[in-house]
């Protein structure tokens, strides 16, 4: 190497270590580290990563120390003569077996965090999350209402027609909202692909995977809004699925709960409403597609010797008192259940609005109307 | 060859002394035909190597390309350049064509070209089958690119083909399916012939444990492939039949599971990092040595080292998949199995440092893209530590921290070291010297680039941003423009490479003597450069 190069390369070595320095001082100063953590969990994966990156970089440092020595001071330009040792079994076992005892030492608060991490027994709190293409949704199984959350960000700030927040792409219509200081387990899977749920601040993140339940747990140990993203690709809009995360004091949580409850109560149907009859039939008929059709026929003509014909039946042209039995209890000859088993499980305004489309239907004229209230008094 | 076509290779510079010193000797053995139809028929190794280098270098390039128009993506937030959708497919084309079309096919070329000259043997052992290896990649190359242009475009599910997302693409999956179960035949069709050129052909006096690094490390790299390419072409299989033919391998409903797929995958991809490191190795363990003038330190030690690492490959899959809820025993065994790669790798590692120790050591092209190898390897040998942490991963499995991770394997190492046996090995390829005014720029510009475009990763996945999203929150903005713009450089850099190749293939430069490194050792620079159609007709004497 010509003296020129040589000072050339020197220059740029040192040009590089200061870029790389400088890229490292920004990235810490500037929050580019492991977010800041809000669970136990987050805080010991938060001090295993500065550990364990200490380490490294010391070896690394001690490492490439010789190296560059030997790159300054062994050089053929200066004259160096080579030694030609090519072996040293001393040396060779004490650089496999340290390592080996570093390593060792590594591994004990690592299974310490993972064995901790794996412990989703006696949570406050359950929560089902499901990923579909695109947006997750939660479920409050002991509380029986759930939710999807979607990304809130205009598509507009996306194209670049306005101005993009700061939580551009990390923002969704309703964020999951769970209490403070509660061990709260989470149930992950998805409906369509695979997807991944990630909150980092928890440390969070386990893939859901279609037809499969895996679980993962958090405490957060912080008030306030979590950010992450689904971390699987999981088609075009992967980038677009953001996690939410709002933690809140347990006094504000059970209001924010028994809010919920009373969304869902006022989108339930109220049993003591007095419906219209055509109102009724419509309904009816959805109701009829969706449970009845498949065995009574859309045209209420049956299957000859399989399933009745609900069309000029004696029972549908009946006492309704006998065609709402049937529905809540089933219809059992010799003693042994039917394919016609018991509709109970659908609400008093779907049962009542079957009925009364079925006895208002093709050639059955009965006008009568089955009011929902009808079907609550028959539960008993 | 035929007689017929004797005689018109006098395109292949020191066929002339060659022919005098053996014109009593077989003539219809010479020289090959000329034009297209050399390339086409040949079963010579060297015209075949020559084949996989250009065929990897162009396939560099398209991934290139490819690569070029995410970070065009990704230089600011919002969507400006391309689809979503089109983004997916570039980056699941860019892992796909570099790993299988531009790294593996590059590291083949040079095995076919260096195995028979440094053990002394007259060609590969089976020629037939090594012309059909390679003219198998071209067809898989068209129809991993064709299929960005059928309906639905190509696989934009990324290089990984996790189901059933895969199952719900187009038919430009199908496409990627027999692209990549052709590759996987060629890849055992050209393991099985280096293994048995390595075992069978040596000369008399090469043993074992006498051969170059080279060799040591393509022989186990060999076996590798044939025990990993099989399983990844049963996977994609499964994968073809769960789309088309209703079965149901990976879907849940007909009792199938989608986690299986990502057992069986990397059961092949974790092998497959090996597969691509260990020829590094073995290129850095020549080129080290010679440009230290000095042996390499630990000769067997370094054997023991890479099989250990073989072995190792192959109990570690699972540290991909810390993220789809294992049980805990599960998760402890993969970490422990992986960390202990760290054992062979650090001796590696301490061997190359230790041959560079008191030695006489000088700079040349070669020399420096060793370094840049050994120091960035490294770097990501650490960053490999940290993620096998299964705590640590959780957090940072899908981010760009494992984007910058195994950037710095593969390209500051496997793609480094190929560049390093480029430049070591031209000269006798070709007999004529690189530009190495030219070449040091060729590194310094990869360095700084390569730097700039995957240092600042690692920041952008601790402070969480996924990896494969074509748009991202403000916070990551800064250092994803620097990636952008250091991937620029990088990518552009290349072109340098393209014109020094091109200046000693058309026999631009100085002429380079048989060995043009006074530290070089190995059987090949007994040779003139370059070497003539058929060397090694007789075994050499090996001491």
């Amino acid at each position: 190497m010509t003296n020129g190069t040589t000072r050339f390369a020197r220059r740029l070595i040192a040009a590089s270590a200061a870029a790389l320095a400088t890229i490292t001082t920004t990235a810490l100063a500037g929050n580019m580290n492991l977010q800041e953590p809000a669970s136990p969990i987050a805080d010991s994966v938060y001090d295993l990563h500065t550990v364990i990156t200490l380490i490294c970089f010391i070896i690394f440092v001690g490492v490439f120390g010789v190296m560059f020595y030997s790159v300054y001071a062994h050089r053929k330009s200066k004259g160096h003569k080579a030694a030609q040792f090519h072996e040293n079994v001393r040396v060779e076992i004490a650089w496999t077996v340290i390592p080996l005892i570093i390593l060792i030492l590594m591994a004990f608060p690592a299974t310490k965090t993972v064995i901790a991490m794996k412990d989703t027994t006696a949570p406050d709190l359950t929560i089902k999350v499901t990923g579909y293409q695109w947006k997750w949704n939660y479920d409050y199984l002991q509380d029986g209402f759930n939710f999807y959350s979607t990304l809130a960000t205009p598509l507009a700030q996306i194209e670049g027609r306005e101005k993009k927040g700061e939580n551009y792409l990390l923002e969704v219509d309703n964020p999951m909202v769970v209490p403070m200081n509660k061990k709260v387990r989470v149930l992950i899977t998805a409906n369509d692909v695979l997807h991944s749920w990630w909150v980092p601040a928890f440390s969070v993140k386990q893939d859901a995977i279609p037809g499969f339940v895996r679980d993962s747990w958090f405490v957060a140990t912080k008030e306030g809004t979590f950010r992450g993203q689904c971390a699987e690709l999981c088609g075009k809009e992967h980038g677009f699925m953001p996690v939410v995360v709002q933690v809140m004091a347990e006094d504000k949580y059970a209001a924010w709960v028994a809010d919920q409850k009373k969304k869902v109560a006022a989108a339930a149907d109220d049993p003591a409403k007095v419906w219209e009859q055509g109102a009724l039939i419509a309904r009816g008929e959805k109701v009829f597609q969706a449970n009845c059709a498949a065995c009574h026929q859309a045209n209420g003509k049956g299957v000859p010797g399989a399933f009745p014909a609900l069309d000029g039946s004696a029972k549908v042209n009946g006492p309704k008192a006998d065609q709402i039995h049937i529905l809540m209890n089933g219809v059992m000859k010799d003693g042994k259940p039917t394919a016609m088993v018991s509709f109970k499980q659908l609400s008093d305004t779907d049962i009542a609005a079957v009925i009364t489309y079925t006895r208002n239907s093709w050639g059955n004229k009965t006008g009568e109307t089955i009011q929902p209230a009808e079907i609550k008094a028959a539960r008993g | 060859m035929t007689s017929a076509t004797h005689g018109v290779g006098h395109a292949v510079p020191g066929e002339h002394g060659h022919h005098d010193d053996h014109a009593h000797h077989d003539d219809h053995h010479h020289g090959p035909p000329s034009g297209f139809m050399r390339w086409v028929m040949t079963t010579n190794h060297k015209d075949i190597g020559t084949m996989y280098m250009m065929f990897a270098l162009m396939n560099f390039f398209i991934g290139g390309i490819m690569a070029m128009i995410i970070r065009a993506e990704l230089f600011q937030p919002g969507l400006q350049v391309v689809e979503p959708e089109f983004f997916n497919q570039m980056t699941s084309l860019h892992g796909l064509i570099m790993i299988f079309g531009a790294i593996m096919p590059v590291f083949v070329g040079f095995a076919n070209w260096q195995i028979p000259l440094m053990i002394g043997a007259p060609d590969m052992a089976f020629a037939r089958m090594n012309n059909w290896s390679f003219w198998l990649l071209p067809p898989a190359t068209v129809l991993l690119i064709g299929s960005l242009f059928v309906p639905g475009g190509s696989l934009s599910a990324g290089w990984t083909l996790y189901p059933p997302l895969t199952v719900q693409q187009g038919m430009g999956m199908d496409m990627v399916i027999f692209a990549v179960h052709i590759m996987g035949a060629s890849s055992i069709m050209g393991s099985i012939n280096i293994i048995t050129t390595i075992l069978n052909m040596r000369a008399p006096g090469m043993t074992l444990f006498k051969m170059p690094m080279f060799c040591w490390t393509w022989l186990i790299t060999a076996f590798l492939l044939i025990a990993a390419m099989p399983v990844l072409a049963g996977a994609v299989t499964m994968l073809l039949t769960d789309r088309h033919f209703g079965t149901s391998f990976f879907n849940a409903a007909g009792g199938g599971d989608p986690v299986l797929f990502q057992h069986i995958f990397w059961f092949f991809g974790h092998p497959e990092v090996y597969i691509i490191a260990l020829p590094a190795f073995g290129v850095v363990s020549q080129v080290i040595p010679a440009f230290s003038r000095k042996p390499l330190f630990g000769y067997s030690s370094m054997v023991y080292a890479t099989a250990s690492i073989a072995i190792l490959s192959f109990i570690v899959w699972a540290h991909h998949m810390y993220a789809v809820g294992m049980p805990a025993a599960g998760q402890l065994f993969f970490m422990y199995a992986t960390a202990l790669i760290a054992v062979p790798t650090g001796v590696k590692v301490f061997n190359w440092v230790a041959t560079m120790w008191r030695g006489a050591l000088s700079f040349e092209t070669p020399m420096l893209f060793a370094c840049g190898f050994l120091f960035l390897f490294t770097l990501g040998g650490f960053t490999g530590l940290v993620l096998s942490i299964v705590p640590v991963d959780i957090q940072l499995q899908d981010t760009y921290y494992v984007v910058a991770h195994f950037h710095y394997v593969m390209v500051a190492g496997a793609l480094f070291s190929a560049f390093a046996a480029a430049y070591f090995w031209m000269p006798k390829w070709t007999g004529v010297m690189y530009n190495e005014t030219l070449g040091k720029w060729h590194f310094w510009l990869s360095m700084i680039g390569f730097n700039v475009t995957f240092f600042p990763q690692h920041f952008l996945g601790l402070a969480g941003m996924p990896r494969r999203i074509p748009d991202y929150n403000l916070q990551f903005a800064d250092f994803n423009m620097m990636s952008s713009l250091g991937a620029f450089v990088f990518g552009g850099s290349q072109l340098l490479f393209v014109y020094i190749v091109y200046q000693c293939y058309s026999r631009k430069g100085e002429k380079a003597a048989a060995n043009p490194w006074d530290g070089a050792e190995g059987l090949e620079w007994t040779l003139p450069s370059p070497p003539p159609y058929h060397t090694f007709e007789t075994a050499p004497e090996v001491k």
